[in-house]
């Protein structure tokens, strides 16, 4: 509150403190006269600035911007342009894309992919921070453990990934879980009846998920002032406490927005596991179009679907940076919903008094 | 009640190839106020981290109402602690930071009660009771809902003294508590600190106050390049030092116009 007030109060001292050679600002005619002026003013009070002028009684016009609302209509007239082409095109056969969006086989394949991208980043998720404490932690094997996984599987592409462990049936033909080295055997199974399609693509995008994620949880919990976890050992609080209560909290709003980044790669990533034959949208929609013919509305279908997910998680988002905030703004922004609350409601208010 | 009898001995350690404690012995009785004075680089914040185990010694060592800290003497051997009994020694031992190390996520209120739930097991309800009680103690309890971004640093280090208090340690540590803070700030919490001073605690205190050092102290201890070069009542050491050294630091520290 006293910011605004000095600025006002300044200048009500320079005023009253200046000589009273104050004039208009528009007053071009006096203009000859300042050379004059001024260095008897100087001499007189050799510590006064050059003359106050009073603005309070004056109106403030903004300042015109001319080449921002050229670029204004420029932009909109190309986003209707688009806009013109897609509704109108017959090409897009936007007929086609409606019938299709809501079709039972899409929806499945809609279900499937957004199965595999809630398991699959979770469970990477989990994993990736697990692998970040390991490269956190004292001991030289964890830390070579965790770089060396991080090394492989950010090293090789997915769509290598996927086939591996669709394939691991011939690699290996048996799983079996036993006493390492001898021939004791617990359990035995075909390889080829435990990696189905759906295990393959879990496996494949979980543990390429959690190279990345462990990287990024990495990140978060070295932004964290070091700091917090001496306080916290000086306050007795054990280790996993301190990690989970203290540490991570804190590392979550480095975390978040590459984080979201990841899962909104992944949504669309799981396209990828396409190459499995996995009935997931983008495989049910090649399905449909190479049946039909109807390749680009088919694909639209797809992308509509990929875009309401992102735009889902995009809110998501929002609502769980906006939670991890707190304490870290001294007040938290309004939501969105919020401001058009409190639009309406002043706006109420001012309805009724001029009523 | 007369515990928190901090016995230092010997006590060596060293950072690389810089040795930053050499061999430093210090007593300090049970209810005693020692002030640590010292030029920066002196091994004074170190010397306190040992003292909690935040910093391992080389060697010497260090007790605590004749406990051994961070280490159990087995048989001939010293056996280092686990985890989990270090912990344990620390909830005996408040630490209170220059740069705070409040936990930002968490209000003033929960900041106090979360060491003694999760380190002493005591329940929601007492350890937040108790956190209002302490709260108010610092003079701080109508901010109890508020982040530690919204207070000042002056209320930040109090609420961080309330919260190395809400475990009742024997012993408090502070480590140049008003470094951080603005001139004006510095005196709120120095307050707080010379009304602990009266309470019982043992309190093991770094700082740059000089007037606050001759205050509060019962020993003052001058340390400089890792080895306490003076120690004595706050009137032997400001008024008489005997040592050229000491007397060279509180030339230059102390301005003329203060009155000692």
């Amino acid at each position: 509150m006293s910011s605004t007030a000095t600025p006002v109060s300044v200048a009500g001292a320079a005023a009253q403190s200046a000589p009273s050679t104050g004039r208009p600002a528009s007053a071009g005619a006096l203009e000859n006269q300042a050379p004059e002026s001024t260095p008897e003013s100087t001499a007189e009070t050799p510590t006064a600035g050059p003359p106050a002028v009073d603005y309070s009684g004056y109106k403030v016009v903004p300042a015109k911007h001319p080449g921002r609302w050229v670029g204004t209509v420029l932009v909109a007239l190309g986003v209707a342009a688009v806009l013109w082409s897609l509704a109108t095109n017959p090409r897009w056969e936007w007929g086609v894309v409606a019938q299709w969006f809501t079709a039972q086989s899409v929806v499945n394949g809609l279900v499937e992919t957004l199965k595999l991208t809630a398991i699959s980043g979770a469970l990477g998720f989990v994993l990736g921070f697990v692998l970040a404490l390991m490269r956190l932690s004292a001991s030289p094997l964890l830390v070579g453990v965790s770089w060396t996984f991080s090394w492989i599987f950010r090293s090789t592409p997915l769509l290598v990934q996927l086939l591996l462990w669709y394939n691991l049936g011939y690699l290996y033909e048996k799983i079996s879980l036993g006493i390492p080295f001898t021939d004791v055997r617990f359990f035995e199974v075909q390889t080829t009846t435990l990696i189905s399609q759906f295990a393959a693509a879990v496996l494949g995008l979980t543990l390429n998920q959690a190279a990345y994620s462990a990287e990024i949880i990495r990140g978060g919990i070295l932004s964290v002032d070091q700091g917090q976890l001496e306080a916290a050992a000086a306050l007795g609080i054990p280790a996993w406490r301190r990690s989970t209560r203290i540490i991570l909290p804190q590392a979550m709003r480095a975390i978040l927005p590459t984080a979201f980044n990841e899962i909104i790669g992944l949504v669309k990533g799981t396209s990828i596991v396409y190459v499995l034959a996995y009935s997931e949208l983008f495989y049910t929609v090649q399905v449909i179009y190479n049946r039909t013919q109807q390749v680009l509305p088919l694909l639209l279908v797809a992308t509509l679907w990929y875009v309401v997910i992102t735009s889902v998680l995009s809110v998501f988002q929002y609502y769980i940076e906006r939670h991890y905030s707190k304490g870290a703004v001294r007040n938290l922004p309004l939501t969105p919903l919020q401001k058009v609350r409190r639009f309406f409601a002043t706006h109420a208010v001012l309805e009724r008094k001029s009523r | 009640m007369s515990t928190g009898h901090v016995e230092i001995t010997d006590v060596r350690k060293s950072f690389g190839t810089t040795e930053v404690l050499k061999g430093v012995s210090l007593t300090v009785p049970p209810g005693g106020v020692a002030v640590i004075l010292g030029p920066s680089g002196s091994g004074k914040s170190t010397l306190l981290r040992t003292i909690n185990h935040l910093e391992k010694v080389d060697s010497g060592n260090i007790t605590i109402d004749g406990e051994l800290v961070g280490y159990q003497l087995r048989g001939n051997k010293l056996h280092e602690l686990r985890e989990k009994d270090i912990l344990k020694q620390r909830t005996h031992i408040g630490m209170v930071f220059q740069n705070f190390n409040l936990f930002p996520h968490l209000t003033a209120l929960e900041n106090v009660a979360e060491a003694p739930v999760v380190a002493q097991g005591r329940s929601k309800e007492e350890a937040r009771a108790r956190a209002l009680e302490l709260l108010d103690r610092v003079g701080l309890k109508d901010r109890a809902d508020a982040y530690p971004r919204q207070l000042s640093g002056g209320q930040q280090q109090r609420v961080a003294i309330a919260r190395a208090l809400a475990l009742n340690p024997k012993i408090l540590l502070f480590d140049e508590p008003t470094s951080a803070l603005d001139p004006e700030l510095v005196n709120e919490v120095l307050d707080v600190i010379r009304e602990l001073a009266t309470s019982g605690t043992t309190l093991i205190i770094v700082t740059h106050e000089m007037g606050f050092a001759r205050d509060v102290a019962d020993t003052v201890v001058f340390m400089d390049q890792g080895q306490i070069v003076e120690q004595g009542s706050p009137q032997e050491v400001f008024t008489s030092p005997r040592e050229p050294r000491t007397r060279s630091f509180f030339s230059k520290v102390i301005e003329p116009a203060f009155n000692i």
